[in-house]
């Protein structure tokens, strides 16, 4: 266990195969830290916000927002607190990205992390780890650890009046506690129910602070542009998607694992070239390209490149970078059943919309699945998804409804034969 | 007392790290499940009082997590991620496997006391897929067959 690495490497990931890199030492001799030097003792914060916005970054974390903007709303002149939130709840399904970077790279994280303090002015990060990453936390505290032994957090960083310390937090099981304002509360010691938006963190945030909520892999690009400069990281990716990302391929491939890769990689191309395609000669069915929350695509649209510009026009989006890979003998309605009653376990039951939508949906696709579903079940499926759409407090009702959207409009087929025949049709597929 | 004193020490610098108190309570939780193996409701009442809490904000928290158990439990807590990426690559054939082993269904405890079997939502294991966690450790890309050996190791 612990001892992933990815198979396909790029600026993010080449050292992991080293154990030393998740040392400081290690991290130290391939030059880490020294980008954070130069930026604190060189720069100004406001010269660091505009390198990341002329990067074009855009959060990892799934929702692809500029992260050069979202620290720009950091208020510049105040008296109170200012902090920033590592967001490590990873818990999308098919997303296991920020688990590698903070076991095989936790200082790259930490220096990221040092740069945004220094840009937003924060005093203080919390980095909150969800509770089932025991191993990955671990490795966190322990670079932290050797981070503040060394002078690197704490007072007096690089000799300069900046100071800076991360707190490491657990999590106790609760997807929604991804979401950031979720988790603003779950770490203020409270249920993870999302907030009302606004105000948004950077006035209101964690403690009541200006606070700033970035992803692990956000944070671990950020050292890299800094040191290389924004005309090279645009240079890599598309035009509206700069980067690398790490993506992650699980289901049914020979080489399930991480890929690094420029954001605009085709999913053909990371499927059948990287990750070596379906195993036992059989042919891909539907392919989730972003995590769970993201609509399915059929084989048929496979030619597209990762990036959000082309991914939104067949009605999905990047997300997480979760590759999930279904063969042709896999059940959709099957399928519909796992991701609905996953909405419905981690709801967590504020909006009424959400609430019953999600626990709805879950009864309806399970009953087709049993052979008990009426032609009538299906309208009344995107009926309920398309009231849960837009209709609540956070995007999770939406990232419940969306899948089950994508799964109606490519295999609507799927859900029909179970109607026609009063049972399901696909005996080779999964068990559930 | 159900709480000892050295987890109440630890708790008291937890809530040092924050800066309001309340931000320790997720800590302290999972302190007091270590030392109980559960948080029965004399632990929430002692919980609350170190946090000058309400109980019952106390249990909405409890109760909101599914890392947090009411209940006792085996010896180890053993769960099988079923989500998507795991389900398609076998994980509720080796649920039903470590079912039929160890002679409980999912949500029982072995009648020594032995093993509380369950399942979970996505464990970020995605590409090792299928796997299990047992307490704090991942096992991953098992087959039913190391995976009861696993389990028959543990005490």
């Amino acid at each position: 266990m612990g001892q992933r690495v990815p198979h396909v490497t790029g600026y993010l990931t080449e050292h992991f195969a080293d154990d030393a890199f998740g040392t400081l030492a290690g991290y130290r001799a391939r030059g880490g830290y020294e980008t954070a030097r130069r930026v604190v003792t060189g720069m100004s914060p406001a010269e660091v916000i505009e390198t990341v916005k002329a990067s074009g970054l855009q959060g990892r974390g799934g929702a692809g927002f500029s992260t050069g903007l979202k620290w720009s709303f950091m208020p510049a002149e105040t008296d109170r607190p200012k902090y920033l939130v590592c967001n490590a709840d990873e818990s999308e399904p098919g997303s296991f990205k920020d688990r590698i970077l903070l076991e095989r790279g936790p200082h790259q994280l930490i220096e990221g992390i040092l740069i945004a303090a220094f840009a937003t002015g924060a005093e203080k990060t919390f980095a909150y780890v969800r509770g089932e990453y025991a191993f990955p936390a671990d490795c966190l505290e322990r670079a932290v650890a050797e981070a503040r032994e060394a002078g690197l957090l704490g007072e007096r960083i690089f000799g300069t009046d900046f100071r800076h310390d991360i707190v490491v937090v657990r999590g106790a099981g609760a997807y929604i506690c991804g979401e950031e304002t979720g988790l603003l509360e779950s770490l203020e010691g409270k249920k993870g129910q999302p907030r009302k938006k606004p105000p948004f963190p950077a006035q209101f945030g964690a403690f009541g602070m200006p606070t700033t909520v970035n992803n692990v892999e956000t944070f671990c690009h950020v050292p890299h542009i800094l040191a290389r400069g924004p005309d090279w990281f645009r240079s890599i990716g598309t035009e509206k998607s700069p980067g690398h990302t790490l993506f992650g391929v699980s289901g049914h491939v020979v080489r399930p694992g991480l890929y690094e890769l420029p954001l605009g990689t085709r999913l053909d191309e990371i499927i059948f070239e990287h990750a070596g395609g379906v195993p036992d000669g059989k042919k891909v069915k539907g392919v989730i390209p972003g995590g769970m929350s993201m609509p399915i695509l059929p084989a048929g649209q496979l030619d597209v490149p990762m990036a959000n510009e082309y991914l939104r026009e067949r009605k999905t989006m990047l997300g997480t970078g979760g590759i999930i890979v279904m063969n042709e003998d896999t059940c959709m309605v099957r399928v519909a059943c796992v991701v609905t009653y996953f909405f419905r376990d981690e709801s967590c039951g504020q909006c009424t919309q959400c609430r019953e939508g999600t626990g709805w949906m879950n009864r309806i696709v399970e009953r087709i699945e049993r052979g008990g579903g009426e032609s009538e079940d299906l309208a009344v499926l995107l009926d309920v998804a398309g009231k849960m759409e837009g209709a609540t407090i956070c995007a999770f009702a939406d990232a419940a409804a969306w899948p089950v959207q994508g799964l109606l409009r490519h295999f609507r087929e799927d859900f029909e034969a179970h109607v026609r025949e009063r049972k399901c049709p696909f005996p080779a597929s999964f068990e559930l | 007392m159900v709480i000892s004193e050295a987890v109440r020490e630890r708790i008291e610098a937890a809530k040092a790290r924050f800066p309001q108190p309340r931000g320790a309570l997720l800590a302290a939780l999972h302190l007091v499940q270590e030392e109980l193996g559960h948080i029965p409701p004399e632990a929430e009442r002692e919980v609350a009082d170190l946090f000058g809490l309400r109980p019952v904000e106390v249990h909405e928290v409890v109760s909101f997590y599914n890392m947090f158990h009411s209940e006792s439990g085996g010896r180890h807590r053993v769960y099988v991620c079923t989500n998507l990426p795991c389900s398609l690559r076998g994980a509720r054939t080796l649920l039903r496997h470590l079912e039929s082993h160890l002679g409980i269904r999912c949500g029982q405890t072995t009648p020594d006391g032995r093993i509380t079997l369950g399942h979970e939502e996505c464990l970020g294991a995605c590409a090792y897929a299928p796997m299990m966690r047992v307490d704090r450790t991942y096992h991953e890309d098992l087959d039913p067959e190391r995976a009861v050996r696993i389990l028959d190791e543990l005490e």
